[in-house]
C-alpha cells in the first residue's frame, strides 16, 4: 500500500545561505567563471568538440572495414589508433565528462534548489584540467608516431612494446598523462556533486523528494569516485613501466627475439584495475542516462514515474552491485575460471534491478497522455535500443556463452548499442529538453525530427546486424578482413552497408549541431517552463536562470517531482514549489 | 501512429532478419554443441522479452497518445505489480544461468584422458608443441627463448626432449580425442580461436591457460588470434587440422623433436621458419624490424 503524507511536511534547512561569489569581470564572469552553469556549458563545448574528432575517426574506420584495401592511407597502425582513440574520447571525454561535467553542473544546483555547487572555485578548476586532459590527448596526434593504438583498453604488455603503434613513442605516454590529468580534474567536479547533492538542497528538498536525474547523476558520481583510482593507479603503474622501466605489468618478454629487460609482473593484473575501473564505468554513463530519461518520460507523458521509491533502489542497487561484476569482462582473460561462476551470477543478478527500470519506465507509459515530442520520441528509441543492448549483455554475463562470442564484432555491436548508442539517444533528448532553459528558445522542430528518425533508425541498423557477424565468429579489431574463412563474400557486404550507414548518421549529427547554433538566435521564444514540467529549474524567475539562480528567495519545496495529472488539481502539473494540497498527495514517503 | 508503427515494424524486423539473414553461426566441429544450445536458450528467452516490451511500448503509445481533453491516470506505485514483475525476472535469469553455469562446469573441467598440446603465440605467429613418447611436455621459461630455442623449452628438462616442435607451421590434432591445449605466449597477449570450436582463452606471458575440446570433424580449420596484439594481430593466422587417427599419426612421425632441433647439424633446416628470419634483429631499428615482421606475416 502507498504511504500517505500531507504534502505541506516542509523538514527544515540543512544548510544556512552563504554569501554567493560574484564576478567582477567579464573574464571571470565567462572564461574563468565559478557559475556551475557556465562550467556546465564549457565542459559540454569541450565534450562535442572532441567528440566531433571521434565521431570522424568511427568514419574513418568504418571506411576501412566496409571498403576493404580502397584507402591506402589506412594502414594498420593507423587503423588501430583510430579505433583506440575513438573509443577512449567516447567514453571518458565525451560521455562521461558531458552527463557529469554538462548535465551534472547544470541541473543538480537547479533541480536541488541551491544557487551554485558548494565548492566553485574547485568547481572551475575541474573544469580547466579537464581540458588540458583533452589538450594533451589531441597532443598525441601530432607526436611523433602519432597516438597510442593499444586499443582503448590499453592492455599491456603490448600498449607500451613496439609492435604496437605508439607503444614505444609518445603516444601512450600522453594516453596516460591524459587519462591522470581527466581522473584528477574528475575527482575535483565529483566532490563537488556529491557533497552538493547531499548539503546544498533547499528547504523541503528530501532526498526522495529528488528528481530522478540527480538521484542518476549523484549515484554515478559517488561510483566514479570510487572507481576512477583504480584506473588511476594502472595508469601510474603503466607509466612507470613505460618510462622507468618497472615490471608491474611485464612479466619477462621475448620480443622478436630479444629478451625485454622487464621480469615477474602481471599483464592480468592490470585487467582487473582496469575493469574494476571500467565496469562502474559503464553505470556511470548509464546512471545518468536513466534518470535523465524517467524525467523526460514522466514529464511528456503526463504522469508520475512509475514506482519512484523501486526506481532509486534500483539506481543504488546496481551501483552497488556494478562493483562485483567487473571480471565479467575476463572470462577468456585466463583468470582462475572458477572465478567464472562467481562474476556469471552476480552480472545476470544485476540483470534484476536493470529490468525494473525498464518495466517501470514502460508503466509509466501506460495510461499516460503521451505527447509525442522530441524528447518523448528520444526516450522511447533510448528504451528499444537499451533494452536491446541489456538482453545482449545476458548472452555476453553468462560465462560459457561469453566464450565464443568475446572478442568478436557481437561484442562490439552490444556494447555500443548499451552504451553508446542508448546513452546518446538520452544526451540528445535532455538536449531537446533543456535547450530552452539554458538559452530561452526552442530547437528548430523539423530539423529535430529528421535528426531523431535518422539516428535512431540508423543507429539501429548499423549495430543490430553487426551482432550476427559476431555470432559468425569475425573478431573484433582487425583492420584487414582478408584471407578469413568466416568472412563470406555476403559478410563483406553487410560491412559496406554498415559503413554506409555509419555515414549517414554522422551526417544527421551535423544536422543537430546546425540547429543547436541556428537556434541560439532563431529558435522560438521558450517561455520559462515551455513543457510544463513541475521541477525546480523550469520555475526560476529568469530564463535562462540569472547568476544564483533562485533571487532573492530560495524556492521552498512542497512535494515530490513528479505531481503530474493529480486527480482534482487545475493543470496536469504541480510544480515541485507549489504549496497547499490538491486533494490527497500519494507521494511515496 | 507512426512511431508505434515503426516500433512494431523494430520488432517485425529483427526476428525476420534473425530468422532469414544468411549470417549465422559456421557448423560447428567440436563437442561444444551444449554452448551453442545454451545460445539459443538466450536467444529464446531475450528475443520474447525484448518483442513484448517494444510491443507494449508500441501499444501504449498508440493507445495513449495525446489528444485533447485526455489526462493521464495518478498511480505512484503498484507493489503487486512490481512483485511480480521482479519475481518473473529472476525466474527467466535463473532460466538462463543454471545451464549456463551447468555447461561452464564442463568447459572448465578437463576430462583425465584429454592428450596435451601447447600452443605458443608470439608476434604474430603460431608454434605448437606435442609431448613426445612419455607423454609429459617439458617445462618453458621465455626467458630461454634464443634462435635455436625459439619456443624457450627448458634444455636441461628431460621431460622436453622428445617433445615435438611444430614451428609456425599447422597444427593437426586427430578426431574425436578430447585435447587440452595449454596456452602459452612469449611476447603479448594472444588468444587462441576457432571458431568452427567455440572455444577460445587469450594467452598470457609468463602463465599458461588452458581449454579444452574434442573435435568431431576432419577437416582444415582456421585459426585466429582473437585479442590484440599489435599491428600484425589481424594477419596473425594459423591451421588446425583435424585428421583421423591414421593420418594424424603420420604427420605426426614427421615431426622432429626438440632434441634433434636442438643438434648442430639440424638448425640450418629450420631457418626457414619466419621466426628464424628475425635473427639478426638486433642491428636492426625497432621499425624496420616491425615492418620485416609484418611483410613476413603478410606474404604467407
Amino acid at each position: 500500500m502507498v504511504d500517505i503524507t500531507p504534502a505541506d511536511g516542509i523538514p527544515p534547512a540543512e544548510v544556512a545561505e552563504v554569501e554567493l561569489y560574484h564576478p567582477h569581470s567579464w573574464w571571470t564572469r565567462y572564461v574563468f567563471s565559478q557559475d556551475a552553469k557556465v562550467i556546465a556549458i564549457q565542459y559540454s563545448a569541450t565534450a562535442t568538440g572532441i567528440g566531433l574528432v571521434a565521431l570522424v575517426l568511427s568514419w574513418l574506420m568504418r571506411l576501412q572495414l566496409g571498403f576493404p584495401g580502397t584507402f591506402d592511407f589506412i594502414t594498420p597502425e593507423a587503423y588501430y589508433q583510430f579505433i583506440t582513440m575513438h573509443g577512449m574520447i567516447m567514453v571518458i571525454y565525451l560521455l562521461t565528462a558531458l552527463f557529469l561535467g554538462g548535465f551534472g553542473n547544470y541541473l543538480i544546483p537547479l533541480m536541488v534548489g541551491a544557487r551554485d555547487m558548494v565548492f566553485p572555485y574547485v568547481n572551475m578548476l575541474s573544469y580547466w584540467i579537464y581540458l588540458l586532459a583533452v589538450l594533451v590527448l589531441v597532443s598525441s596526434f601530432f607526436a611523433p608516431g602519432g597516438p597510442t593504438g593499444a586499443g582503448w583498453t590499453l592492455y599491456p604488455p603490448q600498449a607500451i612494446m613496439s609492435g604496437t603503434p605508439g607503444g614505444q613513442d609518445w603516444g601512450i605516454i600522453l594516453m596516460l598523462s591524459s587519462l591522470i590529468l581527466f581522473i584528477i580534474g574528475f575527482t575535483m567536479g565529483g566532490l563537488n556533486y556529491v557533497v552538493t547533492v547531499l548539503q546544498g538542497r533547499t528547504r523541503g528538498m528530501t532526498m526522495m523528494r529528488l528528481p530522478l536525474t540527480v538521484w542518476g547523476i549523484f549515484t554515478a558520481t559517488v561510483m566514479a569516485l570510487l572507481a576512477f583510482p583504480a584506473l588511476f593507479v594502472a595508469c601510474v603503474m603503466m607509466l612507470l613501466d613505460r618510462v622507468l622501466g618497472t615490471s608491474f605489468f611485464m612479466p619477462a618478454i621475448s620480443e622478436m627475439g630479444e629478451q625485454l629487460q622487464h621480469n615477474g609482473g602481471s599483464p592480468i593484473l592490470f585487467q582487473h584495475l582496469f575493469w574494476f575501473f571500467g565496469h562502474p564505468e559503464v553505470y556511470i554513463v548509464a546512471l545518468p542516462a536513466f534518470g535523465i530519461v524517467s524525467d523526460l518520460i514522466s514529464t511528456h507523458a503526463r504522469k508520475n514515474i512509475f514506482g519512484y521509491r523501486m526506481m532509486v533502489w534500483a539506481i543504488v542497487g546496481i551501483g552497488a552491485l556494478s562493483f562485483v561484476v567487473w571480471a565479467h569482462h575476463m572470462y577468456v582473460s585466463g583468470m582462475h575460471p572458477y572465478f567464472g561462476f562467481f562474476f556469471a551470477t552476480t552480472t545476470l543478478i544485476i540483470a534484476i534491478p536493470t529490468a525494473i527500470k525498464v518495466y517501470n519506465w514502460v508503466l509509466t507509459l501506460w495510461r499516460g497522455d503521451i505527447h509525442l515530442t522530441i524528447p518523448m520520441l528520444f526516450a522511447l528509441a533510448f528504451i528499444v535500443t537499451f533494452v536491446n543492448g541489456g538482453l545482449t549483455g545476458l548472452f555476453l554475463g553468462n560465462v560459457v556463452v561469453d566464450v565464443p562470442l568475446s572478442d568478436t564484432m557481437f561484442v562490439v555491436a552490444h556494447f555500443h548499442m548499451v552504451m553508446g548508442v542508448a546513452p546518446i539517444l538520452v544526451v540528445f533528448g535532455a538536449i531537446y529538453h533543456w535547450y530552452p532553459k539554458v538559452t530561452g528558445r526552442m530547437l528548430n522542430e523539423m530539423l529535430g525530427r529528421f535528426h531523431f528518425w535518422v539516428t535512431f533508425l540508423g543507429a539501429y541498423l548499423i549495430f543490430f546486424p553487426m551482432h550476427y557477424l559476431g555470432l559468425m565468429g569475425v573478431p573484433r579489431r582487425y583492420a584487414e578482413l582478408t584471407d578469413m574463412t568466416v568472412m563470406t563474400e555476403s559478410a563483406h557486404h553487410l560491412n559496406s552497408f554498415i559503413s554506409i550507414m555509419a555515414f549517414i548518421v554522422g551526417f544527421a549529427q551535423m544536422v543537430f549541431l546546425f540547429n543547436l547554433i541556428w537556434s541560439i538566435r532563431h529558435g522560438r521564444e521558450a517561455g520559462g517552463n515551455p513543457w510544463r514540467a513541475t521541477t525546480l529549474e523550469w520555475q526560476t524567475p529568469q530564463t535562462p536562470p540569472a547568476h544564483g539562480n533562485f533571487g532573492k528567495d530560495l524556492p521552498i519545496v512542497y512535494r515530490w517531482a513528479y505531481d503530474y495529472s493529480v486527480p482534482g488539481a487545475k493543470e496536469d502539473f504541480i510544480p515541485q514549489n507549489m504549496p497547499g494540497s490538491f486533494g490527497p498527495s500519494r507521494e511515496p514517503a | 501512429m507512426a512511431v508505434a508503427l515503426v516500433l512494431v515494424l523494430i520488432v517485425v524486423g529483427s526476428v525476420l532478419f534473425h530468422l532469414l539473414s544468411p549470417w549465422w553461426w559456421t557448423p560447428i566441429a567440436s563437442n561444444w554443441v551444449y554452448i551453442d544450445n545454451t545460445i539459443i536458450i538466450t536467444f529464446w528467452i531475450t528475443g520474447v522479452v525484448f518483442a513484448a516490451v517494444v510491443l507494449f511500448m508500441a501499444y501504449c503509445v498508440f493507445r495513449f497518445r495525446h489528444r485533447e481533453g485526455n489526462r493521464a491516470a495518478y498511480e505512484p506505485e503498484n507493489k503487486r505489480l512490481e512483485s511480480w514483475l521482479t519475481i518473473v525476472t529472476a525466474v527467466g535469469v535463473t532460466a538462463l544461468l543454471v545451464p549456463g553455469l551447468f555447461v561452464w562446469s564442463r568447459f572448465v573441467n578437463v576430462p583425465s584422458d584429454a592428450t596435451e598440446v601447447e600452443v605458443v603465440g608470439q608476434q604474430w605467429q603460431w608454434s605448437f608443441r606435442l609431448p613426445g613418447k612419455d607423454g609429459k611436455l617439458g617445462t618453458s621459461d621465455t626467458r630461454d627463448v634464443t634462435t635455436d630455442n625459439p619456443l624457450g623449452v627448458i634444455a636441461s628438462d628431460p621431460n622436453g626432449q622428445d617433445d615435438v616442435l611444430v614451428e609456425a607451421a599447422d597444427l593437426h590434432l586427430p578426431v574425436g580425442k578430447p585435447v587440452k591445449m595449454l596456452l602459452r605466449s612469449i611476447d603479448v597477449l594472444h588468444d587462441f580461436y576457432v571458431p568452427e570450436f567455440r572455444a577460445k582463452m587469450d594467452m598470457i606471458p609468463g602463465s599458461v591457460t588452458y581449454f579444452w575440446f574434442t573435435p568431431t570433424k576432419t577437416g582444415t580449420f582456421q585459426v585466429l588470434c582473437a585479442e590484440l596484439c599489435g599491428q600484425g594481430h589481424p594477419l596473425m593466422h594459423g591451421v588446425v587440422v583435424v585428421d583421423t587417427q591414421q593420418d594424424y599419426l603420420a604427420w605426426f612421425g614427421q615431426q622432429q623433436t626438440f632434441a634433434q632441433l636442438s643438434a648442430p647439424q639440424q638448425t640450418g633446416a629450420a631457418d626457414n621458419a619466419p621466426g628464424k628470419t628475425m635473427a639478426p634483429a638486433k642491428t636492426i631499428a625497432p621499425g624496420l624490424k616491425i615492418a620485416a615482421k609484418l611483410e613476413t606475416v603478410g606474404s604467407r
